[in-house]
């Protein structure tokens, strides 16, 4: 009767080696996986008969850690799930408390939070496009695209104070106003990224071997897309118009002119082309706020201690990666009753396994990258 | 018979030699981190001498003086053996290439099939390094080199065939010479140098088909395990693989040390380098290709197109 009580294991670890086969453990230390992530692979030589992602490893419970903050302590920790684009994540949070507490946002505010959060969008897709075709074995690309990027967090450290982990956003408005080196700084940006992503196309885009490598590989078919949860550029490769700023609009997006970019084809290389077309229609967006900002205060006045009314409320914004939703409740309390994040990396990661079957490690390894995978996003 | 000139002429050949892998891997080295750099926005490396140029000495040192760690699990002799069997035929190889027509080590009349036969030794070293430290990825390393060398050898070989119809002889040196008669054979043989080209950055797993040690997917391959000393042995051994194929592709198509102004072995040097430069620019700027995919690019493209290329100058010479 003890025996019923052992410890459940993980089933593939306990898979045994065949003859022909093997498990192949890769990661959380691998250059392949960009961060903390492990797959265990059963493999037949170079093939790959299952795939499973073991997640945890940079697991720091940020939704029990939010229930032990005041609203405003728990801004701060937003930037350490994506950290790629900690803009989005702000924007979430301080949308969400918006909400429920009703507070009113200037439209300058509005206009700086767009303007950052599109450029900080920018920079994750230019680290991605880097990422993913060193994951291809092309080196060159990287460095070009963090030319690009430094120009960038140095033009957004100029404004918020941190490179990476922005906590820019204030509860009613923004924490700072731009001035006019940060706008001449964004022009000049929007130009020079306007010479560079046809280079960046003729480089990479263009090459035989990449298209050899990326079409094809890793595709998603359109049913799947709904089923996994997927979100962002994933989904959007399949052919599903889906981006949280059009289909439920915040903020000041109803008023900008932008596309969504989409695919049809569900692979890697589908993939890769929406990412870049975004870059080109922030571009667009960044190019509108510039020339609209409107004067104005960049916030309005909230109490010094948030205490939202009892109840619930749920805000969804586009990251870079897909749809983040956050959840949060209320019980009119300085410290929130519950948060829940819904993350897009985590949806996009579980159709990995299904993608990599019968898959080689290298194609495997293609998949992963364009996915876009942010792990402390997964782990949280 | 042995004589005193004999017995100086080796010590000084093997001087040579070590003294020529020595400051080419240096040298090319740094040429690539240089080369690497400019292609991506950076310097390469400035500190350490003159532009940088003593940077690969001080990374040579602290590869010398590190621990070489031995994995637990790992087959010792052939863990110690596998860079050794790497980068003495390398070394060996070095000894019938002429850099002019008096600087030359040994002359051999067989001194072409001297250098493909100890080129395929170097993916027995990969095989032995994949399966002696007990890895797995160093065995997917290994058993992707060995997978590929069918796929590269054999059109890089009949690449070479129609050479030595149009030369007659196997000797490097004389090869050389039949081209100061008529003409590089890099214009007689326009398919046959780029298959050539092709097979050279194969077989000396360069980027883009670099699979034996692909590091997104394998972390570094065959050589995952190495650290120290037994690191830099492969790594030198790659470095000199590329010289020997360099040397050979501009002996065998460009004339060698052929050429108006410059003495012998500048006109040597500059064609190795040009080909040297040639795979470092493929490098830096091509992703990986897939495994799967240059076999199929080495069975249904290069050796068909190589095999034509050996036929219709076979063909040619017969008629004429």
């Amino acid at each position: 009767m003890f025996e019923s009580q052992t410890a459940p294991t993980y089933h593939l670890e306990t898979v045994e080696e065949q003859e022909n086969d093997f498990i192949l453990n890769l990661g959380p230390q691998h250059p392949g996986t960009h961060g903390v992530l492990r797959v265990i692979l059963h493999m037949d030589g170079e093939y790959i008969l299952t795939a499973d992602p073991v997640l945890g490893y940079g697991h720091r419970m940020q939704e029990k850690i939010a229930e032990n903050m005041t609203w405003s302590q728990v801004l701060p920790y937003m930037a350490r799930m994506d950290y790629l684009s900690a803009l989005s994540y702000n924007q979430a949070w301080v949308c969400l408390v918006e909400k429920m507490c009703e507070y009113e946002v200037p439209r300058r505010a509005e206009y700086i939070r767009v303007l950052t959060t599109e450029l900080n969008r920018i920079s994750s897709h230019l680290l991605w496009f880097g990422a993913f075709l060193l994951d291809l074995g092309a080196f060159t690309p990287f460095l070009h695209a963090f030319e690009d990027r430094e120009t960038l967090l140095d033009l957004l450290e100029s404004l918020t104070g941190s490179r990476l982990t922005y906590c820019f956003f204030r509860f009613g408005g923004v924490g700072a106003d731009v001035d006019a080196a940060f706008l001449r700084g964004a022009q000049d940006f929007v130009k020079q990224m306007h010479t560079k992503l046809p280079r960046y196309h003729e480089l990479v885009t263009g090459n035989v071997i990449f298209r050899e490598r990326t079409r094809d590989v890793g595709v998603i078919l359109p049913f799947d897309t709904w089923g996994y949860g997927l979100s962002g550029p994933v989904l959007r490769g399949s052919g599903e118009q889906y981006d949280v700023r059009t289909s439920e609009p915040y903020s000041i997006y109803p008023e900008l002119d932008f596309n969504v970019p989409v695919e049809q084809s569900g692979d890697c290389l589908a993939r890769y082309l929406v990412r870049l077309n975004e870059i080109d229609e922030s571009l667009k967006i960044i190019e509108q706020t510039l020339a609209n900002m409107p004067e104005g205060p960049i916030k309005s006045k909230v109490p010094k201690i948030i205490k939202p009314p009892e109840g619930e409320a749920s805000m969804a914004v586009e990251t870079p990666r897909g749809e983040l939703m956050i959840y949060a409740v209320s019980d009119g309390g300085k410290v929130p009753y519950r948060v829940k994040y819904r993350v897009p990396s985590f949806a996009n990661l579980s159709i990995f396994s299904k993608m990599a079957r019968g898959q080689l490690l290298a194609d495997a390894l293609a998949i992963l990258g364009s996915l876009d995978l942010v792990i402390p996003e997964i782990d949280r | 018979m042995i004589t005193e000139i004999s017995i100086m002429r080796t010590l000084l050949s093997i001087l040579g030699i070590t003294l020529v892998v020595g400051v080419n891997a240096i040298f090319v080295v740094w040429f690539e981190r240089k080369v690497a750099g400019h292609m991506q926005y950076r310097l390469g490396p400035t500190e350490v001498g003159p532009a940088g140029l003593l940077q690969t000495v001080a990374d040579g040192l602290k590869l010398v003086s590190k621990q070489i760690i031995f994995p637990q699990s790992a087959d010792k002799p052939i863990f110690i053996l596998a860079p050794i069997i790497c980068l003495v035929p390398v070394f060996i190889a070095l000894l019938p290439v002429p850099f002019s027509a008096t600087w030359q080590a040994h002359e051999l009349d067989m001194g072409l099939l001297l250098v493909i036969a100890l080129g395929l030794l170097n993916t027995l070293g990969i095989l032995l390094a994949g399966w002696g430290c007990d890895n797995k990825y160093a065995l997917l390393g290994a058993s992707r080199a060995v997978a590929q060398i069918l796929a590269y050898k054999i059109p890089l070989l009949l690449c070479i065939l129609p050479i030595i119809l149009l030369a007659g002889t196997f000797s490097l040196r004389e090869i050389v010479l039949v081209q100061e008669q008529s003409t590089w054979f890099a214009l007689y043989q326009p398919v046959g140098f780029l298959i050539y080209l092709i097979a050279i950055t194969l077989e000396t797993n360069r980027s883009p088909f670099d699979f034996a040690e692909a590091e997104s997917e394998l972390v570094a391959g065959f050589h995952t395990e190495y650290s120290g000393m037994m690191f830099s042995l492969f790594f030198l051994a790659e470095y000199t693989y590329m010289l020997v194929a360099s040397a050979i592709a501009s002996i065998l198509f460009l004339g060698g040390w052929l050429g108006p102004f410059f003495p012998g072995p500048v006109w040597m040097l500059i064609k190795i380098y040009f080909f040297l430069f040639l795979m470092m620019w493929f490098r830096w700027t091509f992703p990986r290709v897939r495994v799967d995919q240059m076999l199929s690019f080495g069975w249904k493209i290069l050796l068909p197109i190589s095999l034509l290329n050996f036929l219709i100058t076979a063909g040619v010479m017969a008629a004429l």
